[in-house]
């Protein structure tokens, strides 16, 4: 039992840089397919390589481009590049447009590059479940940068923090006052604040608005947001957007944050695979359980509130898996 | 939540090769298979066969939708079908639609084209042949 076993041949395909074994091991993973998670299991040794940055903010503000603007860039330099581009999935019909490629210009020989495109398939948080497990395969397959591309984030869509090593906040001018920059949530995740479209009239105003914000204090662990202007499509900021995410990844080394960082991430990675585990056994166990509807029926009926009700079907989840385990 | 979890979206690759200006056809349709519950992957206008191939292969697609106005379906079709057979990706169907003469079409349904759909074809009927030819797997 001592003896590893063999590699799975879709981690195989990974390691010999098969951009089809890649592009179909991505599908298994997003499907919660257990063969992905044997080729993942097999993989993991040899990722935490890549640079993973997060692209974040609200629809409309360009983040595609700024994707784009960096992908250019970072060929120019040398580096590879794997793009992780989320966007929504109806909650009527399951259904997604995937439209971020639209903007990713890239020559199509260039084994450099490789583009997936995910809907988040109805999970909150601006990424998809597996969008971390997806990074992790560009990692294993050897890409030195990966490029996360969140939905178009409201308020609270922070989830890309737990992914990312840095994270950045594209914005635009005239998004609301300075008081909208103190508050909780997407402004707290921002390594790097982008305001992007810096053409537009007001670009001043929303960044001198940031400079104030990050003037009040630095954030956890010491590291003061930078700020830059670009103007994507025209390629303006690029170079110093880059600059600023490779200050906040040498912070990270200088001052020992990224072990901690990462701990924080692989907890919240764990927690949120345990959850999905026992969520998924709890449902499809809730959905066979006739008792289930007789429950819903008395609730409809105002018999029993729903957080009884709620307690006794979790009290009889946790009876049936006490006495077999 | 549930319906999803048993059976997995179909992804399809919407694009439009060569150069043409006007996609309001291509995006009727992607917004149709979006509302039949498929993950549409829209690549968007002047996309080379290069680039389509390439998508499809990266986004692992079940199925790809050309759409061609400009006449230049002759050299642009046959051209994807054998990049396709190229990178050992013809398992992916690909149907086309758009002003297509009927000897065309049927030109490029011997080169291996699951279904052209000419100017006024119902959604029903794309969406229908669409779930029909994608690939299943496993």
């Amino acid at each position: 039992m001592t003896r590893s076993p063999p590699l799975p041949a879709a981690a195989r395909g990974v390691i010999a840089k098969d951009r089809g074994a890649l592009a179909r091991l991505i599908t298994s993973a997003e499907r919660r397919d257990p063969a992905a998670a044997s080729a993942l299991r097999a993989l993991y040794p040899r990722t935490g390589h890549a640079q993973i940055v997060g692209i974040t903010g609200p629809l409309g503000v360009g983040k595609s481009s700024v994707i784009n603007g960096l992908l250019h860039h970072l060929r120019s330099i040398g580096r590879t590049v794997g793009v992780v581009a989320v966007d929504p999935t109806s909650p009527f019909t399951g259904g997604s447009v995937l439209g971020d490629r639209v903007r990713l210009e890239r020559d199509p020989s260039d084994a450099g590059v490789f583009i997936r495109s995910m809907a988040n398939r109805g999970h909150a948080g601006g990424v998809a479940l597996a969008t971390r497990e997806v990074t992790r395969l560009l990692d294993a397959f050897g890409f030195d940068v990966v490029l996360v591309e969140t939905v178009g984030s409201g308020q609270a869509d922070i989830e890309v923090r737990d992914i990312a090593s840095t994270s950045v906040v594209v914005l635009v001018p005239h998004l609301g006052d300075e008081v909208q920059t103190l508050k909780a949530g997407l402004f707290e995740i921002a390594d790097v604040f982008c305001v992007n479209k810096a053409d537009l009239p007001g670009a001043d105003l929303a960044a001198k608005d940031l400079r104030e914000l990050v003037s009040l204090g630095p954030g956890p662990g010491g590291w003061k947001p930078r700020i830059v202007t670009a103007s994507a499509r025209e390629g303006q900021g690029i170079p110093e957007l880059w600059n600023a995410i490779g200050a906040h990844e040498r912070f990270l080394d200088e001052t020992g944050v990224r072990a901690d960082a990462e701990r924080k991430q692989l907890a919240a990675e764990l927690l949120a695979l345990v959850t999905e585990m026992v969520e998924r056994e709890v449902s499809s166990g809730l959905e066979r359980d006739p008792r289930l509807r007789e429950l819903l029926d008395r609730v409809a009926r105002r018999e029993v509130d729903p957080r009884s009700a709620a307690e006794l079907l979790a009290s009889r989840v946790r009876g049936r898996r006490a006495p077999g385990r | 939540m549930e319906k999803r979890a048993s059976e997995p979206p179909i992804r399809v690759l919407i694009a439009k090769p060569g150069l043409d200006g006007h996609d309001r056809g291509a995006k009727v349709v992607a917004r149709a298979l979006r509302d039949a519950g498929m993950e549409v992957i829209y690549a968007g206008l002047r996309q080379t066969p290069e680039e389509i191939v390439e998508a499809a292969i990266e986004e692992d697609v079940d199925l790809i939708g050309l759409s061609i106005l400009s006449g230049a379906h002759m050299a642009l079709f046959p051209r994807v079908m054998t990049l396709l057979k190229k990178r050992k990706a013809s398992n992916i169907p690909v149907f086309a639609g758009g002003i297509i003469p009927d000897e065309d079409a049927a030109r490029l349904r011997r080169l291996g084209l699951k279904a052209v759909f000419g100017p006024g074809t119902s959604l029903e009927r794309i969406v229908a042949t669409a779930r029909g030819i994608a690939r299943r797997r496993a």
